[in-house]
């Protein structure tokens, strides 16, 4: 029994979480960020019992990524990811699930299977790859498409109205919700760690380039001349202030959100938006989740909502416990011979 | 009613009753209570619930009629029986709709109650049949049976409509008169159904009571009559419908295996019972997710399987159509699970609570890809239990999907059943691969089978998916001859499942004549069928297939002894198809797809007339 009676390996570095396997995304795909990034936080985040990480996922370039860590992994069919890991998860709460998914695979398949399992809170991480649009199949508009999107299958730009995957977790009543961007790797690292100490479901949208067939699509989030203005960090209790020299903030005027000039001398700190990640409403996250669709504003990233509910799979233990210790354990002769019973001689 | 005449009581060996009635009558209700009883007092049954899949058709109509039909015996039952001597209609609708099912000169009691202007026209009737020459020919009981329960509930503090809806009770009392059944099975289910409303129990009580006192004192029935216990092999029974007992023999095999038992499932009829079932055996660990769809009760059940569990899913036909590509994922992991698909009338919603057997083919081969499962199925209510047991142990044992067929009719039908010793069904623990040394996530045994190497264990993480897999090491793999070899691995590891299959039996003379050849639910009107054409002179023998994917070492041989194979099926000919697929050889069919179980006589003259008429005589 070779290895099984050691202790567990402790303090893991990157290369413990770096499977064999080539990695084959296309040079320059922001997925090597995120893997890289991945690999290099779980260390910290699984101080132990690295075999007890399993990733998951769906069909797409991102749901390669299970092939790519050394942990357990399970390369599922299309969509169903989650699906696959509320099982993983309910038959061993024991173990640490995470999904890696697309924007087609987790949103348009995927869809009811991701609205589920963000409503019985599933204790699962679920990381999207949006790079809004099909990768694998070459280039058609995904549902996190902008309308008026040209792609292979639009030639006269899309028609459809995109999802915002955020305002659907808030709606789908997830209880951690954040985004971050394949080129921010700090920002991502701070993120991924953020959702490993969550109990529930985690989820968490990476805006990710594909140069491939939608090179570009976050740039102004990411360029050094514009990302200032164009990108709202999200701290808990701190005000919303955002900018080159921070001199624009957001407020909120009634139920709208405003954007203020903090130099004018109209407008003080005092005046903006302070952000709560812990709000028992939802209306402040959801407020959020919609400036993204506005291009007036910046987009915010970091975590949107954090709130407490039991996870489904520790309802399920427990509720397995609650019938024991009412009813004791199960007895299969009771069982069989239990109901309306009666004897031939 | 001064003296009560002393009634005449006859002995009849074999009784078939239908209850019929409006769907918000109590008539499954009534039916299963009187098969609950039947079988407590030792006869020998078979039941057959039909009913439309509307909850609460409106009232009255031909559409909205239900009905349970119940056969029991001295002898053995082997099917639900095909005609009625006894009908019980609730109303009009229930009379026309079954009165040509009844046996001539058969017996019927009416609720005269119901027998008004609308409920007639609702049934279409021009007249009362009650007062025409209709019903000539049968021995009609009239009984008020809705007023005789208002006048026993008079007291009652249940409202009007209450009141009237214990009238199935008030039907029950009296057939348990007639029959000479005793009230104790039925009084306790009341009293413990209803102990947080007393005035249920009252009052169901009292109609019971009403019903069985009416047949005793008025002299509408001059005649009750008797059947005696069958001579059951000694043991303790109990009455059990086939979910039940897929439900209890799924539990079996988890503790028999040793490992938790996981159901993901999404509601459907006719197969939503066994996820009722399963999710109460809470103090046995069992674990059941009630998905969002189809897809997400089998994908969850894979994952289940992938951590460890004895995972299975259970559906009917439409949902199998949904569950086809994440079958063929459990295929390509190799992954244990069962499917179950208790087959109804389709194509599409097609007939939700009727019977059908027309999966078969898409249990075989409904699957993108080169993607074999074992397909097995279940013969009877009672064989749904070691069915069940069977399929988890085939998966367990040869990492692969198991498809387990079963049907409307042996899923709703209940029959007697002695339950087994919980020491005799053996066990089948599993091991996990915990060994590090050379462990290869494809890496094969004597029959090909992969190691079961689950999450949390040291050392072993490996990756499993979709993706054709290099044969021993599991990467991914394109190449050409590896794809090959693997699709013929995925091929002969079921194979080799027919080594741990018992071979297909033969029913009377081992070769000769005529052999009629059937898989699933058939299998008790086939069993009738033939021993009746036996004692009529035919020479003609049965064999019923339970393994159908791989079909059992001797089906082969067993074909080749007889000139003349029937294969009877409630499809238009899929075992046949599979048959002459596989030994070139040529069959007879018979096929009726109406949703329905067969009738005896049809596979009787069919029987008679494949042999023609003349066979053996």
């Amino acid at each position: 029994m070779a290895n099984n009676t050691e202790s567990n390996a402790k303090n893991y570095t990157a290369k413990d979480f770096t499977s064999d396997q080539d990695v084959r995304w296309c040079p320059g795909c922001g997925d090597y960020s995120i893997l890289a990034q991945v690999q290099r936080t779980l260390p910290e985040l699984i101080e132990k019992e690295k075999e007890k990480v399993v990733w998951v996922s769906g069909i797409g370039c991102s749901s390669r990524f299970p092939y790519y860590m050394d942990t357990y992994g399970f390369h599922g069919i299309h969509g169903r990811a989650t699906a696959i890991a509320t099982g993983v998860k309910v038959a061993n709460p024991d173990l640490d699930v995470w999904v890696a998914t697309g924007d087609g695979d987790l949103l348009s398949i995927g869809g009811n299977h991701f609205i589920h399992t963000c409503r019985r809170n599933v204790d699962i991480k679920i990381l999207l790859f949006n790079n809004r649009i099909y990768g694998l199949t070459k280039g058609q508009y995904s549902p996190t498409s902008e309308k008026g999107k040209v792609t292979k299958t639009t030639p006269f730009g899309s028609v459809d109205w995109p999802f915002n995957p955020i305002s659907l977790a808030i709606g789908s009543e997830a209880t951690f919700i954040a985004r971050t961007i394949d080129r921010t790797p700090k920002h991502l690292q701070q993120m991924i760690k953020r959702l490993g100490g969550h109990k529930g479901v985690a989820f968490l949208e990476i805006y990710q380039n594909c140069n491939i067939f939608n090179d570009g699509a976050f740039f102004s989030l990411t360029e050094k001349e514009t990302k200032d203005d164009t990108v709202l960090i999200l701290e808990h209790d701190k005000p919303m202030v955002f900018g080159k020299d921070g001199n624009m903030g957001i407020k909120l005027d009634g139920p709208k959100p405003m954007i203020v000039d903090l130099s004018s001398g109209a407008y003080s700190k005092d005046d903006l938006l302070v952000h709560d990640e812990f709000s028992e409403e939802p209306v402040l996250a959801m407020i959020l989740a919609h400036i993204t669709d506005d291009p007036k504003f910046p987009t915010p990233i970091g975590v949107f909502r954090q709130v407490k509910r039991e996870s489904y799979d520790n309802g399920v233990e427990e509720q397995i416990k609650t019938v024991i210790e009412k009813r004791g354990e199960g007895d299969l002769e009771k069982t069989l011979f239990g109901a309306n019973t009666w004897e031939v001689n | 009613m001064g003296d009560v005449k002393e009634k005449q009581v006859t002995t009849l060996s074999d009784v078939t009753v239908r209850f019929a009635g409006d769907s918000g009558d109590g008539m499954q209700l009534t039916g299963t209570q009187f098969s609950d009883t039947t079988a407590w007092v030792g006869n020998d049954l078979s039941t057959l619930p039909d009913y439309p899949a509307e909850i609460r058709a409106p009232a009255g109509t031909l559409y909205g009629v239900s009905g349970f039909q119940l056969h029991f015996s001295s002898n053995d039952v082997n099917t639900p029986g095909d005609v009625p001597d006894v009908l019980v209609a609730m109303n009009p609708a229930a009379l026309k709709k079954n009165l040509s099912e009844l046996k001539p000169n058969g017996t019927i009691i009416v609720n005269t109650d119901s027998f008004d202007p609308k409920n007639l026209k609702l049934a279409r009737y021009t007249a009362n049949p009650l007062d025409d020459d209709t019903l000539n020919g049968y021995h009609v009981y009239q009984v008020p049976i809705t007023s005789l329960t208002k006048n026993a509930l008079e007291k009652s503090p249940l409202s009007p409509k209450e009141v009237s809806r214990c009238k199935n009770f008030f039907a029950l009392g009296l057939m348990y008169w007639l029959y000479n059944r005793p009230l104790d099975k039925t009084e306790e289910w009341v009293q413990d159904k209803f102990k947080k409303k007393s005035d249920l129990v009252d009052a169901n009580l009292k109609a019971l009571k009403a019903g069985y006192n009416f047949g005793e004192i008025t002299e509408v029935f001059t005649t009750r009559y008797k059947v005696e216990p069958a001579k059951l092999p000694k043991g303790i029974y109990r009455n059990i419908s086939g979910n039940e007992a897929l439900s209890l023999g799924f539990l079996t095999a988890s503790v028999k295996s040793g490992i938790p038992l996981f159901l993901g499932s999404y509601p459907i009829t006719p197969a939503s019972e066994i996820l009722q079932y399963i999710s109460s055996y809470k103090d046995f660990g069992v674990k059941t997710v009630q998905a969002e769809d189809e897809i997400a009760g089998i994908s969850s059940a894979i994952g289940a399987a992938f951590a460890g569990n004895l995972a299975i899913t259970t559906t009917s036909g439409p949902g199998m159509a949904l569950k086809t590509e994440a079958i063929g994922l459990a295929v390509m992991t190799e992954l244990p699970l069962v499917i179950v698909d208790v087959q109804r009338g389709g194509p599409s919603t097609g007939l939700p609570t009727k019977t059908e057997q027309a999966d078969l083919l898409q249990a075989v081969y409904g699957r993108n890809g080169e993607a074999p499962a074992a397909v097995i199925a279940a013969r009877t209510p009672r064989d749904c239990f070691y069915m069940a047991i069977e399929a988890s142990k085939l998966a367990l044992k040869y990492m692969t999907p198991v498809i387990l067929l079963t049907d409307g009719y042996i899923a709703n039908g209940s029959e007697p059943w002695r339950i087994p010793a919980v020491d005799d069904i053996e066990d089948f623990p599993v091991t996990f691969q915990t060994e590090k040394e050379g462990f290869q996530p494809y890496s094969r045994d004597e029959n090909y089978v992969r190691p079961w190497a689950i999450p949390g264990t040291i050392g072993l993480e490996h990756r499993i998916g979709g993706l054709e897999k290099a044969n021993i090491t599991g990467n991914v793999s394109y190449d050409p001859e590896n794809h090959d070899e693997m699709v013929r691995i995925r091929t002969d590891k079921i194979k080799k499942i027919v080594n741990d299959i018992p071979n297909l039996k033969v029913e009377g003379d081992q070769e000769g004549e005529l052999l009629v050849l059937g898989w699933g639910g058939t299998f008790g009107t086939l069993r009738d069928a033939v021993a009746r054409a036996r004692k009529n002179g035919i020479k003609v023998s049965q064999a019923h297939l339970q393994y159908i994917n791989p079909l059992p070492k001797n089906t082969g041989d067993v074909l080749k002894r007889f000139k003349t194979i029937l294969i009877p099926e409630i499809n238009l000919g899929q075992l046949s198809k599979l048959i002459r697929n596989e030994f070139l050889i040529e069959v007879e069919q018979f096929n009726l797809v109406r949703g329905l179980p067969f009738k005896t006589k049809d596979i009787l003259a069919k029987i008679t007339e494949v042999s023609g008429g003349s066979n053996g005589k």
